[in-house]
């Protein structure tokens, strides 16, 4: 190691700025390529070059750093081991492991620790798939490791890598970098095959080719699922101010979404939240596969007293695991909380750097690294022919909870899903404060099928009924806001009834209450479908002259508030009586007025 | 040997400029020497461009000129001097004693920028504090290191509730566990760091805190320091000597002000409001230092204060602070004005880690159940009150009448108490159910059944 690194170019610094900092003489150095700064060896990366001139941000605190000292190149790109160990796991953002780090140094993260990455000594039950005389291509399965109790990693030929297999171990322990399985080229050339292999962050890991996003992603959650659905492979965005339930909302699509594997990135954000992931997650068992959800987990934490340079990168470093474990074949779901903190680290060196701003401050290419990193998601065709793919849900942070500011507006313009917080709503603790009049999704016309298929025929219809209702509710209280209820007219306090109860009753959904948060999708479905039973049946007492106030039932009404906790997830006998209470109500009122 | 130099630049504000400099490293302290008189200032390097050196100075940079100083490069970070003895002292924002008492000297320095905890190593903090104040206690319930500030305005009486949380605060309730506040000044007037120092010792605590102070006259770039030195005293009286510790910190706004000074005397590219992009970051470095960790006994609760532009809660300090901190509890200047103190506003206030602290086992199973109705039934009163300016009281249904009897009950007699008056937890959560019981049954619809049976009672 030391010894080829003599041989090159070594820089000196002369300037540092905080994470930024610029050497001479490195013209040999190479564009984003990972460099080792000065005596603590600080890992840096290039991310300028002028002529003799490099600038290198810096992923660790920079003080004590001296001019004069050394500038050391790798010879390769920031780059990622991906391999069994990542799950489970929890990493800095530049996949250093946090526990690792936590044995050198008990308390605080410091500085000068060097690169580490996933466990290199742990020995892995592995299955060799390959045969001798096999030709293998790039994404070809060659071999198998029970990762955790529910992933099974498929180990892969690395893309750009294919050949006849001339030689493969026999199956048993190995390392990550055992050498299991060695191919010959065209070319007549060795390549070996390890369990783990190497891939340069930034660059996008290729697949064959993008599939229609045909599924959606179920979460558990009533407003999500039915209202404004995310297809697997699609994108979301939660905006939202302070305190309005990002992280709640990351946290349960975390925990609850029938994705095969979830990749969390702590960005910028509260230390103790990941804190709160880590005492938790293990306690939690997969609706699915009955396992701790943690089994199928991989955590990436620059948390926002962590060095921003490694910020900008934690979420490049979470999107690239997450291809490695699509390219196996799997549902992957990632949430980036917060990517406003992301967009911020850019700021913050595109200032140091001394870069022209464009709004508030942001370099003008904002736009386009937001595009990037959303474009990374999708349904797709692996190299290996497998169906795999990546779902990104993003929180955005807007300054001062205004959705006109940039990071919020640019988002917009590349995600399909907008899941709009709304302060109000979090004010009058109103969960998940979800607005429903500025949320959308874009994927209800191409998922209408699935759901039709899966939950009921009429699944899409009823969703796009209530939520009229719930439109309906909006213009008729902006009315009462103006000369009290009492002036309108029954039919339309009945709205305003029913709307109450899908506001309280359906979209508030307790992430606390053990029964409430998660939910099966057909349970999802009966209460919404009871809830409008309940309508119809009132709207036939509306036509004989009944005020809303005899339609109106305390009894029934209580019931349908309460019904998300009374009504056990798994025994949905519950609605059908509900079902029956109101029709004896109905038909009894009914046949009063009739007569 | 350290060179020592006698040329500057340039001054820009609380910047020096110099040049020709060797061998420095990025943070390094330096002594600035006034070659008449001997006094000293301290800064420290925050930008090194080949020979050409950017030092931030803490004290004032006025009459600093070419040749009537030497800068003097200490090879040193900036540490601070630790020890118990911290306790029941007064520093400036540098850290030097203000009380005229001697100079702490120990074999324990702290770098006073800390360094960044690691996750792994926090414990998540599930244990109440019971401040004795009903609006906090159980509508945002502080808890054992957490991090929740209070928004304010100018006039509103913040320093009164912090001393009145300092004072009623049970926060070593247990044999054995030792408390501590350390209490930083940033800004303030000479009044208020008084008033806090009347009620320290009101409150017989004084030998249990360390103050730094600097104040609104002092010089700006010291305000940048002073929280520091704060949180390093913090950090080791909690994490090194098991204390449990309450940080005070007014006004983060003096704070987030001088950022913007010194980032504007820099020329940095501004974000909003002129204040810096990587203000975000710079405030996280602070109140991430809150907390607990595992395999130490002590704790760090910090309760900063921070007074909002006209009283505007987007403006960027509090929104950038919200974004931080474990929620927030806002003062509002219509409840002050209607004599209600304190002045909570309840509903944009938020304490977001009392969810694991509350409930069966931590103070009563209804807990959640009371929060969540006050909540839901203040924020209807809002609505039913303007609904009531348009159409006038007289002319609202039953029901929203009985919403402005409930509204305006819950800001005399649950939000309104004493400064000396201390209610207990159970106190509190009882005239909760008593003040809910205004409002028809049929409207309480965040309340289980259960404790409905339980608590719930109506006259009539
Ligand atoms: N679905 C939910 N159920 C219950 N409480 C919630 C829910 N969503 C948010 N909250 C409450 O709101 C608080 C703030 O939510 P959080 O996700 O931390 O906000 P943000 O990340 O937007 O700042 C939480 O501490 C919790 O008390
Ligand atoms: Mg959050």
């Amino acid at each position: 190691m030391v010894a080829s690194k003599i041989n090159k170019e070594i820089g000196i610094i002369s300037a540092i700025n905080g994470p930024v900092i610029k050497g001479k003489n490195m013209s040999s150095f190479k564009m984003r390529e990972m460099v080792t700064v000065g005596e603590k060896q600080l890992i840096g990366e290039v991310i300028v070059l002028e002529g003799d001139i490099g600038t290198v941000q810096v992923y660790e605190e920079t003080e004590g750093l001296k001019t004069g000292e050394v500038i050391i190149p790798t010879g390769r790109p920031l780059s990622l081991k991906l391999g069994p160990g990542l799950l489970k796991n929890m990493f800095d953002g530049i996949q250093r492991p946090l526990k690792k780090i936590q044995e050198i140094s008990p308390v605080y993260i410091p500085e000068g620790i060097g690169l580490m990455s996933i466990d290199e000594k742990k020995l892995w039950d592995t299955t060799i798939t390959a045969k001798l005389g096999d030709v293998l291509a790039e994404g070809n399965i060659f071999g198998l490791v029970q990762e955790t109790e529910v992933i099974q990693n498929r180990l892969m030929v690395p893309p750009n890598v294919s050949g006849t297999v001339v030689e493969v171990v026999k199956n048993g322990l190995y390392t990550i970098e055992a050498v299991l399985v060695k191919i010959q080229d065209e070319k007549k050339e060795i390549k070996e095959l390890k369990m783990a292999q190497e891939w340069p962050v930034r660059t996008p890991r290729p697949n064959a080719y993008r599939r229609e996003t045909l599924v959606p992603l179920i979460t558990g959650q009533r407003v999500i699922d039915i209202f404004f659905p995310i297809a697997k492979g699609g994108t979301a965005a939660i905006p939202g101010g302070f305190g309005t339930g990002k992280t709640m909302t990351q946290h349960q699509l975390a925990k609850w979404s029938d994705a095969d594997i979830i990749v969390y990135i702590g960005c910028g954000e509260r230390g103790n939240e990941m804190t709160e992931v880590i005492e938790e997650f293990p306690k939690l068992l997969d609706p699915q596969s009955g396992k701790s959800i943690m089994e199928r987990t991989v955590l990436i934490a620059n948390t926002s007293n962590m060095p921003v340079a490694a910020r900008e990168a934690s979420i490049y470093t979470g999107v690239t695991i997450a291809e490695y474990y699509r390219d196996m074949g799997y549902a992957v779901a990632l949430m980036a909380d917060s990517t406003s903190r992301w967009a911020e680290a850019l700021r913050e060196i595109s200032g140091r750097l001394e870069e022209m701003p464009a709004e508030e401050g942001y370099p003008a290419y904002l736009p386009s690294r937001i595009a990037e990193f959303y474009e990374r998601a999708g349904s797709v065709e692996t190299l290996g022919g497998g169906e795999g793919s990546i779902t990104i849900i993003g929180a955005v942070s807007p300054a001062g909870g205004d959705f006109s500011e940039p990071v919020t507006e640019n988002t917009k313009r590349f995600v399909n899903v907008f899941l709009a917080l709304d302060k109000n709503l979090a004010y009058a603790r109103h969960y998940p404060a979800i607005n429903w009049l500025e949320s959308y999704s874009g994927y209800i016309k191409i998922l209408s099928d699935w759901y039709e298929d899966n939950v009921a025929e009429d699944c899409i219809e009823l969703r796009n009924k209530m939520l009229e209702l719930l439109y309906e509710e909006n213009k008729l209280l902006e009315m009462v806001m103006l000369v009290g209820e009492d002036v309108l007219p029954d039919d339309q306090r009945w709205i305003l009834e029913i709307a109450k109860i899908i506001k309280v009753g359906y979209l508030q959904q307790n992430a606390y209450n053990k029964e409430d948060t998660y939910v099966p999708l057909e349970k999802q479905y009966a209460m919404l479908k009871s809830i409008e039973y309940l309508y119809e049946k009132g709207r036939e007492g509306l036509k004989l002259g009944i005020p809303t106030s005899q339609l109106k039932d305390i009894d029934i009404f209580n019931q349908f508030i309460k019904m998300k906790y009374t009504i056990p997830n798994d025994d949905l006998g519950g609605i059908d009586r509900l079902k029956d209470d109101i029709d004896r109500f109905y038909d009894k009122l009914l046949k009063k007025y009739v007569d | 040997m350290k060179k020592e130099y006698l040329k500057i630049d340039k001054v820009i504000g609380p910047l020096i400029e110099i040049s020709e400099v060797d061998d420095v490293f990025y943070g390094e302290v330096v002594d600035i020497v006034d070659i008449d008189t001997g006094s000293i200032k301290k800064g420290k390097v925050i930008k090194i461009e080949e020979k050409n050196v950017i030092i931030q100075v803490f004290q004032n940079t006025a009459g600093l000129a070419a040749g009537n100083s030497i800068i003097k490069f200490t090879g040193e970070a900036f540490n601070l001097p630790m020890s118990l003895d911290l306790q029941g002292r007064i520093f400036n924002g540098v850290g030097e004693p203000i009380d005229n008492g001697s100079a702490i000297f120990s074999a324990i320095e702290a770098n006073i920028n800390g360094r960044p905890i690691n996750p792994m190593s926090r414990e998540y903090p599930r244990n109440f504090i019971q401040t004795g104040i009903s609006s906090i206690d159980t509508l945002a319930t502080l808890i054992r290191g957490q991090k929740l500030p209070i928004f304010s305005g100018n006039g509103l009486p913040h320093n009164e509730l912090a001393a009145q949380i300092v004072k009623q605060a049970q926060l070593g309730e247990n044999t054995g566990e030792v408390f501590g506040v350390v209490f930083a000044a940033i800004g303030v007037k000479h009044d208020d760091e008084k008033f806090f120092r009347k009620s320290f010792s009101e409150a017989n605590i004084m030998d249990h805190v360390v103050m730094f102070v600097n104040y609104a006259d002092d010089p700006i770039a010291e305000r940048i320091t002073t929280p520091r030195c704060a949180l390093t005293a913090a950090e080791y009286l909690a994490f090194e000597k098991n204390m449990h510790i309450l940080v005070v910190m007014t006004d983060m706004t003096s704070y987030c002000e001088a950022l913007r000074e010194i980032s504007s005397a820099r020329e940095e590219v501004p974000s909003r409001k002129g204040y810096p992009g990587y203000m975000y970051s710079d405030l996280a470095s602070l109140y991430e230092r809150a907390g607990m960790l595992k395999d130490r006994k002590g704790s760090i609760t910090f309760l900063p204060i921070l007074t909002m532009p006209n009283d505007d809660i987007t403006h960027p300090i509090p929104d950038l602070t919200g974004y931080i901190t474990e929620g927030q509890i806002v003062l509002g200047r219509d409840l002050f004005q209607r004599s209600i103190y304190p002045p909570v506003a309840v509903l944009p206030s938020l304490s977001r880690l009392m969810k694991d602290g509350i409930g069966e086992g931590f103070t009563r199973e209804d807990h959640a159940d009371v929060t969540n109705q006050l909540f839901a039934s203040y924020s209807k009163v809002q609505e039913v009150r303007a609904l009531s300016q348009i159409i006038g009281e007289e002319d609202l249904s039953q029901t929203d009448k009985k919403y402005m009897a409930f509204g305006r009950a819950f800001e005399a007699e649950f939000l309104n108490q004493g400064f000396d008056e201390s209610r207990n937890m159970i106190e509190s959560l009882d005239l909760g159910w008593q003040l809910l019981s205004l409002l028809p049954l049929t409207e309480l619809d965040r309340l289980s059944p259960e404790n409905i049976e339980k608590y719930f009672s109506q006259e009539s």
